[in-house]
């Protein structure tokens, strides 16, 4: 293996106190085993799985109990041996707090698991079949938002993919999962990058690895005498500075390719894996284990014990947390991730999901609450930890005064929320949750605006309908005069032209097959008119679906912070500067004039108009998260 | 078990604004100690006054616009105006000058704007300037440095009587021209005939004046370390006086404009190259904005100097540059990544 580095750092980016010697001491520790575990069908951006077993079933470790459902979305399997007791709706790991469809898993205890099949002579195995047991794996992106990992590689297969990056930066504070992954199965992550180099062929492979973590590199430079990656492996030791493990930065900092705006490293012909991913590669195809456990780092100071456990998809936080010590009585803030990107959770019965590198179980002293934000002196501290060189402080006056245009036209979608702004912020400003609301709003309006553009379609549709049926009552009409010396005869062509090019004033693809229809020489009304309901309803159907799956990309987006964490943001906040107001009379916002808008509070301090406006607005809030919530719920059971 | 609800990043790593003030404040004690050495007790006295009525005019306007008093007044932002404005005014300047040009600074250069942040000018050059072209000759009337005043240095109490009680002493025993005057006006001397003419050259600059500069340098730099500003503006504008004083020096002659050195050294420069053009507020936002701002500084500080008929200019150059704040912004946005040509071009060996 070669090595390469120190390279160049980022512009902009932080180094945050690093946190990590307090979870990376330990060897990784097997997690307990719960009572039940709950299994969400939807652990990642895209569809949800399809259940394959009903309550009553009994089941076996590694068995299969939902299929992937639509391009993108992941198996889901039974992580021990036990009896489903349900599929219904449970809270998941969200920022909104939301439920989804989950399968609910009574644990006999046994722990006994279907025997592993492994794809004997994977090495000359063709693409297909690689795919194919990545996919039967259910292995998800463990490192971010949980992609499922034969997606992923099969896009990137499609195009010319020249590097394959393994991600072992690990930048953020307090996360030690990868480190350790690597310090003791460093064997396995490059098995797994192996596996992808197979699939994916790259000219090389290059690992990122942060200089925090000498015993990780030296591990790895270990593992590499034994195990043949497939493709020259180079590990690039990077500085420690945060964000160096997202993706668009790493994939910077080690190719000098900058992922074009909106698209994707493929784009410039890198793949970005997580070494967990790598590994879990690894164990699908060279062992036939699918992913039923993940490393996860449990830290933070309200836990005795700190450190990473392989746990078992499903186990509740709660469990997780008191494997681990937890003190309760300091816990103060409960984070699914780092302290940087992480989010809080607030039930702690939510299960560890595909997507659960971290959960940090912070005291009030270690994680304090912000304090009030004063005004922004335009310092540019903020534009100068940008790593995606924006101005930030440009972007949040723009966002306040709800200009949202503009800050679209500053970049606002090359934000990827790292957070490194708000933590230098001078005046404590929550610059992150400004540009949360201001893509809120600009995906809200870009909604507006499709509703607005489908309901023109519609509305031109049924023009071209009733044009097309005038014409052929005129036809129609024409046909009995003349039709009784001519019993058969061949439609009027000029008729048929008419009809055909008022369907296709529509103008929408899915109407091919009904103008597809008057076309047909003797073809009658009614054939056409079926033919008509045909398509209409085809394109129905087809609307449905993409609104379900758009709808679903909502909810589940971890990535995207659709409507319900828009509205959990919100009514967080909302929630927040009511206790302000009412705890010491101080409005966290106070410090901002408000320049029109209405999220942000006056500073009339202790205002019972105030008190009362803010009330509504969070009943308001709830009512609107409860439809959003029940309407997910619904849809689980059709 | 309630659990607290936030939005990431769950922590922060950096000075906050009550802090950067307080340092800024801090950093001008060299600057403070050394004037109050050269020039006696006048310049503390400015100090203490103008902070106090910048304070307690901030505290009156932000009690009118029904602002929480503590939450503002807690930014220091209002202290660190007045003390600004205070070392920028000459010794003996009666005491409601002083209290005149901070209420300007304050409620016309920044709370009428808004407060904190909204401000487009720098409040303490506001008051300044405020008061340059309101008392002239008050404003122009400096202390003779330290061993050149006919009658001495003045006492604490006589420096206090002439602030406070303005009239009841005569003042032409302390006060003489500045270097930059004097050498403005020095008709066909050279540079080198001047100086031993009237002893006001100084070892780099200026008499009393080198020292202070250097002092608000040491402040400047120790600031930059501390990571409260980038080198960019004050940089960009010491580099620019320096080049054009380097063009127009004219070999020392009668015709020349004064030395790099002398320019560097004399009057405001390095008190307004790190404290006043390194205001965030009414300064760029960008790094290469920044470099821009301060090379617009250090061009109108030296055609003023050279060619006006002010004395010195630090006050009009930022002030100008102020107005040029929002075009420089629009034209320096630095290229967001992913959007053009990358950075860093082509692949590591």
């Amino acid at each position: 293996m070669e090595f390469a580095g120190p390279v160049r750092p980022l512009p902009g980016g932080i180094t945050p106190p690093e946190e990590k010697a307090l979870s990376s001491g330990s060897p990784i520790r097997p997690g307990p085993l719960p009572a039940a575990l709950v299994l969400p069908l939807v652990q990642h951006l895209g569809a949800p799985a399809e259940p394959c077993v009903a309550p009553g079933d009994r089941v076996l470790g590694g068995q299969v109990l939902a299929r992937p459902d639509g391009p993108v979305s992941a198996a889901v399997h039974a992580p021990t041996s036990g009896r489903v007791v349900a599929v219904e709706p449970r809270p998941v790991p969200h920022p909104s707090g939301l439920t989804a469809p989950c399968v609910v898993l009574e644990v006999d205890g046994d722990d006994r698991f279907l025997d592993p099949s492994p794809l004997a002579g994977w090495r000359d195995a063709p693409p297909e079949v690689l795919l194919e047991a990545i996919a039967a794996a259910g292995v998800a992106g463990l490192g971010g938002a949980g992609f499922p990992t034969a997606v992923k590689a099969a896009a990137g297969g499609a195009r010319r993919v020249d590097t394959l990056v393994l991600d072992a930066a690990e930048c953020e504070p307090y996360i030690t999962a990868d480190d350790r992954l690597l310090r003791e199965r460093a064997g396995e992550v490059l098995a797994g990058a192996a596996v992808l180099a197979r699939l994916l062929r790259p000219e090389r492979i290059l690992i990122g690895i942060e200089d925090n973590k000498p015993e990780a590199i030296e591990a790895l430079r270990a593992a590499a005498d034994d195990v043949d990656p497939g493709a020259p492996l180079t590990c690039v030791v990077v500085p420690t500075r945060y964000p160096s493990g997202g993706e668009r930065q790493l994939v910077e900092l080690l190719t000098g390719r900058e992922v074009p705006a909106g698209g994707l490293p493929a784009d410039v012909g890198v793949l970005c894996q997580n070494v967990a991913t790598a590994a879990a590669v690894h164990r699908a195809v060279a062992r036939g284990e699918p992913l039923v456990s993940r490393i996860t780092t449990v830290t933070g100071r309200a836990v005795a014990r700190p450190g990473n456990v392989e746990v078992r998809l499903g186990t509740a936080f709660a469990d997780l947390l008191a494997d681990a010590g937890l003190d309760a009585s300091a816990l103060d803030r409960l984070l699914m991730g780092g302290p940087m990107m992480g989010f809080t959770i607030e039930d702690p019965s939510v299960p560890v999901v595909k997507t659960t590198n971290c959960l940090l179980a912070a005291t009030a002293a270690e994680l304090p609450p912000a304090p009030p934000a004063r005004p922004c002196i335009r310092c540019g501290f903020c534009a100068e930890v940008c790593p995606a060189s924006l101005l930030p402080q440009q972007l949040y006056w723009h966002a306040r005064s709800r200009e949202f245009d503009a800050a679209r036209e500053l970049g606002l979608a090359d934000c990827i929320e790292c957070g490194a702004c708000a933590w230098v912020c001078p005046s404590t400003i929550p610059l992150v949750q400004y540009y949360r609301f201001a893509k809120g709003e600009l995906r809200e309006a870009e909604r507006e605006r499709e509703k607005a553009e489908h309901a023109r379609e519609r509305f031109e549709a049924r023009q071209a309908r009733q044009a097309r049926e005038a014409a052929e009552r005129a036809e129609r009409r024409r046909a009995r005069r003349t039709g009784k010396r001519a019993p058969g005869g061949e439609a009027d062509p000029e008729s048929s032209a008419t009809a055909a090019s008022a369907t296709g004033a529509s103008a929408t693809p899915s109407s091919a097959t009904a103008a597809a229809a008057p076309e047909a020489p003797a073809t009658d009304a009614r054939e056409r008119r079926a033919a008509a309901v045909e398509a209409a309803v085809a394109r129905a159907r087809a609307r449905r679906e993409r609104d379900r799956s758009a709808e679903a990309a909502t909810l589940y987006g971890a990535a995207e912070d659709g409507e319900l964490a828009r509205l959990g943001a919100e009514l967080a906040d909302a929630r927040r500067r009511r206790e302000a107001l009412r705890a010491d009379g101080g409005d966290p916002n106070v410090g901002e004039p408000n320049l029109g808008d209405p999220n942000l509070g006056d500073p009339n301090v202790g205002d019972p108009d105030l008190l009362a406006a803010l009330d509504a607005e969070i009943a308001e809030l709830e009512a609107a998260l409860a439809r959003v919530r029940s309407r997910l719920g619904g849809g689980a059971q059709p | 078990m309630s659990l607290r609800s936030a939005s990431s990043p769950h922590g922060r790593g950096a000075p906050d604004t009550s802090a950067v003030m307080g340092l800024v404040i801090v950093a001008t004690t060299p600057g403070l100690a050394m004037l109050v050495l050269q020039f006696g007790w006048g310049p503390l006295l400015n100090v203490a006054l103008a902070a106090a009525a910048a304070v307690a005019a901030e505290a009156a306007l932000l009690v009118l616009r029904r602002r929480p008093l503590a939450l503002h007044l807690g930014d220091r932002s209002a202290l660190l105006t007045g003390v600004l404005l205070g070392l920028s005014l000459p010794p003996f300047l009666p005491w409601w000058m002083t209290m005149v040009g901070a209420g300007f600074a304050i409620v016309l250069g920044k709370q009428l704007y808004g407060g904190l942040g909204q401000n487009p000018f720098n409040p303490a050059m506001v008051g300044y300037v405020v008061l340059l072209v309101s008392f002239p000759v008050a404003m122009t009337s400096w202390a003779a440095p330290r061993g050149l005043a006919p009658d001495g240095a003045a006492s604490l109490l006589e420096s206090a009587r002439a602030v406070l009680a303005p009239g009841s002493v005569a003042l032409d025993g302390w006060t003489g021209a500045t270097p930059l005057d004097s050498f403005k006006y020095r008709g066909a001397l050279t540079a080198e005939e001047w100086r031993e003419a009237t002893g006001l050259g100084g070892l780099l600059g200026g008499r009393g004046w080198e020292w202070v500069n250097l002092a608000f340098l040491a402040g400047g730099v120790w600031m930059i370390r501390r990571g409260l500003f980038g080198w960019h503006a004050p940089g960009a504008m010491l580099a620019t006086l320096a080049v054009l004083a380097l063009l127009f020096q004219d070999g020392g002659s009668s015709e020349g404009l004064g030395s790099p050195l002398f320019h560097l050294c004399s009057g405001a420069t390095m008190f307004g190259a790190f404290f006043i053009v390194t205001d965030p507020v009414s300064g760029a936002t960008s790094p290469r904005g920044r470099i821009v701002f301060g090379i617009g500084v250090g061009v109108l500080l030296f055609v003023i100097r050279a060619w006006g008929t002010y004395p010195d200019a630090v006050a009009f150059a930022v002030l100008l540059m102020n107005l040029a704040v929002p075009t420089i912004d629009r034209y320096t946005r630095p290229r967001v990544y992913g959007h053009g040509s990358p950075r860093r071009g082509g692949a590591p060996s």
